[in-house]
């Protein structure tokens, strides 16, 4: 590893707001303040973006808000010889439990509900938290910030399932599975929880420390 | 990585990197091949540079197109219960959402599983060749390798893959399930897409696709 632990204490680290430079986000080079459009890749240049809290407050709403029928309506219908089942998220998990299958009735219930829900937590919690001093060390903060962006993407793994077995479970007469309409919900859902992380600007965890440390602000 | 005052004030603009995560500033001390520069404030890796890594992702992304195409046409799953059976290819799977206006919810899971991971590694190589042979950038080489990047949170097969495990346990007891050539192209494939992204330096991508540029 180059470069470990040449210096000294951490809020001694130059930002390149505080160097008077605009970074790109996309491919690390340094511009000098006031660059809008970055030289090397075409990337957008901000250097802290204002918008960004409004973006995934907006983005995490929408979410939010399909979350709630992801939940209510049934996500599979299952049909066996004469008897049609709707099976909620919980429902179906429950079912599971019942018949046996803890495990995965476990998987789904951690997939489809304490993930998404985590994620709504976690993008709640960082975005008052660069507001407001918070006294969870921007260590921590990262890290949160991190599982957020990289376990965001699996919550799609229910959606695929419901894919899955909606196409192989076609056995005309015999037994039938297809996809109801928690399904869509479920899927905007994740896609708008994705781009509110996205829209997140991780800058903005480090900047309030700066400020409590320094004293003087560069805004 | 140095990051003082007093050396960040005199340093061109061109020897500075900046991390993207926390906004640190340093001076730009390349790493050998298999060393890495990671951001002592919140260590991001920010440079990775392995040997040969160029031909090597290349060599992946190549394979990985093939596996794509050939796992979308190829049977995938094929189930069988009470004498009625059922095969399905990946396509078939991706496109099961046909219920009225669940039909926009197909096009979606058909481009995160499919069109998405098969577009980016072809930006992949069409950015990477000419680098590899010394050649000028191809044109629009920046904007490519941007957008792939742009894309690469929306790749999802190996979630899809993960998918499938969960959803072979679920009808393990309800019909007989037989695996077709697909899926195994499937599991090899997931397996270099992985790698692939592991292998790649953006930052060295980068700096390579610039200093053609200028020279």
């Amino acid at each position: 590893m180059v470069g470990m632990g040449l210096l000294g204490k951490q809020e001694k680290y130059v930002t390149a707001r505080a160097a008077g430079l605009v970074a790109c986000t996309r491919c690390t080079k340094a511009w000098p303040k006031g660059t809008e459009v970055c030289g090397r890749c075409g990337h957008t240049l901000v250097s802290r973006d204002k918008m960004s809290l409004q973006r995934v407050w907006a983005l995490w709403i929408m979410g939010f808000l399909c979350y709630i029928p992801a939940n209510l309506y049934p996500m599979l219908k299952t049909r066996t010889l004469f008897v049609v089942e709707e099976s909620t998220i919980i429902g179906g998990a429950v079912e599971l439990a019942h018949h046996g299958a803890l495990g995965i009735a476990a998987i789904i219930l951690f997939a489809s509900v304490v993930i998404p829900l985590g994620k709504f937590w976690a993008i709640a919690f960082l975005a008052i938290s660069v507001q407001k001093q918070s006294t969870v060390s921007y260590h921590q903060r990262l890290r949160l910030y991190e599982v957020v962006e990289y376990i965001g993407r699996w919550s799609m793994i229910d959606i695929f399932v419901v894919a899955i077995l909606s196409s192989l479970v076609q056995l005309k007469a015999l037994a039938a599975i297809n996809p109801g309409p928690a399904s869509f919900f479920f899927a905007l859902s994740v896609i708008f929880t994705m781009l509110s992380a996205q829209a997140f600007d991780a800058r903005m965890i480090w900047d309030i420390q700066a400020k409590q440390k320094e004293a003087p602000d560069y805004v | 990585m140095e990051n003082r005052p007093d050396t960040l004030a005199n340093t061109p603009l061109d020897e500075l990197i900046v991390c993207p995560i926390c906004d640190a500033t340093y001076r730009l001390n390349r790493p050998k091949n298999g060393e890495r520069a990671i951001c002592q404030r919140c260590h991001h890796v920010l440079i990775a540079p392995r040997r040969k890594a160029g031909l090597q992702i290349i060599a992946v992304s190549t394979a990985v197109v093939i596996l794509i195409i050939a796992a979308t046409v190829f049977p995938f799953l094929q189930i069988s219960a009470a004498g009625k059976h059922n095969a399905v290819s990946i396509l078939d799977a991706a496109l099961s959402f046909t219920d009225g206006w669940l039909i926009i919810l197909s096009l979606v899971t058909a481009a995160l599983i499919i069109f998405v991971p098969l577009l980016r590694m072809l930006l992949t190589i069409y950015v990477l060749v000419p680098v590899v042979m010394d050649r000028p950038p191809a044109r629009h080489a920046m904007k490519a390798f941007r957008f792939s990047e742009a894309l690469r949170p929306w790749s999802m097969a190996e979630i899809f893959a993960l998918g499938c495990a969960v959803a072979l346990v679920k009808i393990a007891d309800l019909a007989q399930v037989e695996f077709g050539p697909a899926f195994w192209m499937f599991g090899v494939l997931v397996v270099l897409v992985v790698a692939q992204d592991s292998f790649m330096c953006k930052w060295s991508v980068w700096d390579s696709l610039e200093n053609k540029k200028n020279t």
